[in-house]
Formats: structure tokens, C-alpha cells, sequence
């Protein structure tokens, strides 16, 4: 009888401890809602699409989110597009490839790179980087979209590594047992057998990347130079969501609009990383029907 | 039974640490040793200054100093989490709404310095032609007698009280040009100068001043008629040169105690003495 009242317990504490999770998502969305909302109210969601992000006016202000959308999309774009092949790739290569010494060299200094503080990384942007970019490519600034991307690109990559690493390892030895005795090669067995069982461990990794880089503040807030205009020119300046909100919540007169107009931003930033996710699932869950 | 029993007690132990945390500070504010100031990142250095010769002083007091801008001090101070306000700027209307018996400082002059690379061959530019710079009316620098290229705007973000200042008095209240490029604070406006043949920028003249050879400042003219002014301490004081502000302390009401004490000091000659220290201009 006391077990079984214990085990309730028990029970009743890990199922709270699990939801916690699902309350502080709802929770989050319903505070951060009322905070945006008056912007809704008062302007209507058409004054969002609009090319000019311009909070702080004595003239007309407007808080047209096109400017700042496009901009994290190139940036999070070129940082995936860059971080997604080199992350998985090196994963591949450590876990079934690289010999035990190798890898006792590359695992930490992998993880040291997972460790350096966003703030680190954008300092190094403005110093080492930029000018690297501008020389390149010829520009009279290296506060680029591109030099956001590849920062964006370098934190991403150790996540994605390491979770790829995880999942390519704990594929069953059988499987490739298995394929080098039907007499496939080594390289064979890598990209047709254990890429493919790995495959929803690399997802999560790609998706745990991708969040990092859509989410990302710091960094972009130093070097992407955050003016907001509407280019898909990796090579101009550009000002992200989260840049933004980073830039400006911190001295925005509480409760006006603007600070509305931020709080609609963060929902927005919100739904897209929601979104993914989403998307995410789904490829997985098509994929593991095979 | 050991692990629920271990499982509640941790759960207490969490619930006491965060109760305990979230009691009310019960440190004696205002009129006690314990002081807080928060705000104007311009006035950051400056304030640290006044603070630590004041505490040398008067050893029983502490004075904490943070940065965040104007803005962010000014809302702590509504908020109550903060004793005194540095700003760059005066209160809002809507700000003074909500402390309506507020006492206002006036404790220095600081003065907003153009900078340009010094490979630009420009010297000087008149009021007017910074606007036309800045509201993006002008885009490429032979409309000033320099090279054939466009020009790189910088400027500070929208938070800083520097670029309301920088709106309201070269701009005329016009918008910055969509093109300008927003950096999170000074030094990077600095760094960017330098590092780029094209750029123009806007900071504090302690930045300037500290940046060297590495930036040149622009004499400014007020018209095109008038002689064209470099930013010193003899020219922001006399009012010839015509980018600078003041720089406030905020209190709620009356500053009684430490917070009062504080203030005298500041504006006492030996605080004024300071602000030239740090590359302010003194009021008195």
C-alpha cells in the first residue's frame, strides 16, 4: 500500500518536473503576447510590412520589421548553409574515420569552441575578421552581413558536431558489420548505411544548430554594421531581430510603443524558430516510417 | 522512502532559497552609506571618478556606479532600483509624469566630436552639411571637396542618449538616413573611423581625445558664414562651439544624506576638477 502511495509520488514529481517545460513555452507566449499587444491594438499587424525600421523619430516614427526580417534571414541563411556541411562532415570524420589519438587531439578543442562566450567570438569579428572581409572583397567596411554569417557559422558548428558525433557513434556495429560483409567499402558503408541510420540524431543536431544562429545576439550586434535596410547583399550591412532587440530594449521608455514594437519582433523570432522545429519533426517523422 | 524524502527536502530547500532571494533589499536607500547610480554610459568614466574620490573621502559610503544609457537609468530610477540617474539628456515628459517631484543636476558640459579617417582630406564642415551627411540628402564625399566615393555613416543605436542629442540639434528632429550603420557604443565608432577611409562617426570628446592619431576631429561651423570651430574646453564653455549638452544627475526628490553629500561634491571645484580629468567640460 505505501509503495504503491510512493510510487504516486514519485510518479506525480517526474511528470511535473517534464511539464515544466510545455508551462514555461505557454508562459512565455502569453506574457511576451500581452506585452506586444497594444502594438495590435493601436497600429494594426499592417504597420509591420513596411521597409523602414525607424523607432526613434521627431518626425514620423515606423516600425516596418521587412528590413530587419530579410536581415536575419541572410545572415542565418549563409551561416547555415556554411555550418551545416562542415558540422556533419567533421562528425562523420571523428566518429568513424578518425583514429582514437585524433580524436582525443580534435574532441576538445571542439568543445572548447562550443564554450567561448558569444561577446569573445564578436570581438574577434571586429578585429580579426572584418578587416580580413574588407580587404577580400574589396569593401570600404568589414561590418557585413557575411562577417555575422561566418561568426554565426563557427558557433553553430561545434553543436552540431558534437550531437551529430553522438548519433553517427551509437549506430548498432551490426549495421556496418553487416554492410562490409555484403562487401561494401568503408566509405560505402559510412554514407549509405551509417549516415542514413544516424539520420534523425542529425537532424536534432542541424536543428539545436540552426537555433543557435537564428537566436544568436551578440555577436551579430557587433559586426553586422545593423543598419536597417532591405538587401540580400551579403556584403552590406545589415540589422537583425535579435540585434535589434538586443540594441534597443534596454533603453526603450517602458511601455510605449516601440516597446511593443519589440515585444512583436521577439513573437515573430519566436514563431520562426517554433516553425522549424516543426518542420524538423515532421522530416523525421516521414523519414523514420522507412 | 529515502529518495521522495530527498526529493521533498530539496524541493523545500529551493522553495527557502527562493523566497530568501526574492525579499525586498532592505538596505537603507538614499539617505543611507549605500548609494547606487545608474545610466549614461558617457558619464560611466566620469561618475566612477566622482565616486571612488568621493569614497576616498568619506570611507564609510559606497557608491555603486553601472552604465546601461540614459534611458535605462532613468526607468530604474521610476522603478525605484536605483538612488541616483546619470543622463545625457533632460526627462522625457512621459518619464516625468511618473516622478513628478523629480530634482534635476546639471554636472557637466560634454561635447560630440565629428571624427573622420585621417586619410580624409576634410577639415571642416558646417551644421548644415552634417545634416545633409546624415539625412542621407548628400551621399558622396566630392559634395565636400573629397574624394569621389560614398560616403560610410556612422552612428550610434537609437538608444543611446548621444544619438537623440545628435538628432535633435544637427538633424533638426529629421530622421537618419536608413544607410547609417548603428554601433553598440563609442569604441567601435572609433575603431571604424580608423579602420575605414570613408567613414564619419560621432563621439563623446573623451573618445576622440583618447583615440589620437588615429581619428582626425572636424572643426565645425555653425553657418557657412562663421569661422569654423575645433571642440576644446575653452570653446564648449564660451559656446562657439555648437555640439554640446549637458549632463544631468536625477533624484526622485530632495537628495538627503550620502546622495546629497554626492552631488555637492561633483559640483564642488575639486569634482569639476575631475570632469576635465576625464575630458568633460566643467559647468561651474
Amino acid at each position: 500500500m505505501q509503495s504503491r502511495v510512493r510510487d504516486k509520488i514519485v510518479r506525480l514529481m517526474l511528470l511535473s518536473a517534464a511539464s515544466t517545460s510545455i508551462l514555461i513555452v505557454v508562459l512565455i507566449f502569453l506574457f511576451i503576447g500581452r506585452e506586444a499587444f497594444p502594438f495590435v491594438q493601436q497600429l494594426g499587424l499592417g504597420a509591420l510590412f513596411n521597409d523602414r525600421w525607424v523607432p526613434v523619430s521627431f518626425e514620423h516614427e515606423s516600425f516596418g520589421i521587412l528590413p530587419l526580417l530579410t536581415g536575419s534571414l541572410v545572415v542565418t541563411f549563409i551561416a547555415i548553409v556554411i555550418a551545416v556541411p562542415f558540422g556533419v562532415l567533421s562528425a562523420v570524420y571523428i566518429s568513424e574515420i578518425a583514429s582514437p589519438r585524433e580524436r582525443e587531439i580534435l574532441k576538445p578543442f571542439i568543445e572548447l569552441l562550443a564554450g567561448i562566450p558569444s561577446v569573445v567570438i564578436g570581438f574577434f569579428g571586429v578585429v580579426v575578421l572584418g578587416p580580413i572581409i574588407k580587404v577580400l572583397f574589396g569593401l570600404s567596411s568589414g561590418l557585413t552581413a557575411l562577417t555575422g554569417a561566418l561568426l554565426l557559422a563557427l558557433m553553430a558548428i561545434p553543436t552540431i558536431i558534437t550531437i551529430a558525433e553522438d548519433a553517427i557513434r551509437s549506430v548498432p556495429m551490426a549495421f556496418k558489420q553487416a554492410s562490409i560483409a555484403l562487401g561494401a567499402s568503408k566509405l560505402q558503408t559510412i554514407f549509405r548505411v551509417t549516415v542514413p541510420a544516424a539520420f534523425s540524431g542529425i537532424v536534432a543536431a542541424v536543428t539545436l544548430g540552426v537555433g543557435r544562429v537564428i537566436g544568436e545576439t551578440m555577436a551579430v550586434l557587433m559586426v553586422t554594421g545593423n543598419a536597417a535596410r532591405i538587401t540580400f547583399n551579403p556584403l552590406e550591412s545589415v540589422r537583425t531581430m535579435t540585434a535589434t532587440i538586443a540594441a534597443e530594449m534596454g533603453e526603450v521608455a517602458f511601455g510605449s510603443i516601440h516597446y511593443s514594437a519589440l515585444f512583436v519582433v521577439g513573437i515573430i523570432l519566436l514563431l520562426i524558430t517554433f516553425g522549424l522545429t516543426m518542420i524538423a519533426q515532421r522530416a523525421l517523422r516521414k523519414y523514420r516510417r522507412y | 522512502m529515502n529518495i521522495s524524502k530527498l526529493l521533498v527536502a530539496a524541493l523545500i530547500g529551493c522553495l527557502v532559497i527562493l523566497v530568501s532571494c526574492s525579499r525586498p533589499g532592505d538596505l537603507s536607500r538614499g539617505g543611507g552609506t549605500f548609494v547606487t547610480i545608474k545610466g549614461s554610459d558617457t558619464m560611466v568614466n566620469l561618475s566612477t571618478a566622482w565616486a571612488e574620490a568621493f569614497m576616498e573621502a568619506h570611507p564609510e559610503a559606497l557608491i555603486s556606479v553601472t552604465g546601461g544609457g540614459s534611458g535605462t537609468g532613468i526607468s530604474a530610477l521610476i522603478n525605484g532600483t536605483t538612488d541616483l540617474a546619470n543622463a545625457s539628456r533632460p526627462m522625457k515628459p512621459e518619464e516625468i509624469a511618473k516622478v513628478p517631484n523629480y530634482k534635476e543636476f546639471a554636472v557637466a558640459m560634454d561635447c560630440i566630436t565629428i571624427v573622420l579617417n585621417p586619410r580624409n582630406p576634410i577639415n571642416e564642415l558646417t551644421m548644415d552639411q552634417l545634416a545633409k551627411i546624415y539625412t542621407g540628402e548628400e551621399k558622396n564625399w566630392t559634395a565636400f571637396g573629397g574624394v569621389n566615393h560614398n560616403i560610410s555613416l556612422l552612428s550610434r543605436e537609437s538608444s543611446s542618449g548621444t544619438y537623440i542629442f545628435f538628432q535633435e540639434h544637427v538633424l533638426d528632429k529629421k530622421d537618419f538616413s536608413q544607410d547609417a550603420k548603428l554601433l553598440p557604443a563609442a569604441n567601435p565608432v572609433i575603431e571604424e573611423v580608423s579602420a575605414n577611409d570613408y567613414a564619419i562617426g560621432y563621439v563623446g570628446l573623451g573618445y576622440a581625445l583618447k583615440a589620437g592619431d588615429r581619428v582626425k576631429i572636424v572643426s565645425i561651423k555653425k553657418d557657412a558664414a562663421s569661422l569654423a570651430v575645433m571642440p576644446t574646453e575653452q570653446t564648449v564653455r564660451d559656446k562657439t562651439y555648437p555640439i554640446a549638452r549637458p549632463l544631468y544627475i536625477y533624484t526622485v526628490k530632495e537628495p538627503a544624506g550620502y546622495a546629497r553629500d554626492f552631488i555637492d561634491f561633483c559640483l564642488s571645484p575639486e569634482g569639476q576638477k575631475l570632469a576635465t580629468e576625464q575630458d568633460e567640460v566643467p559647468i561651474k
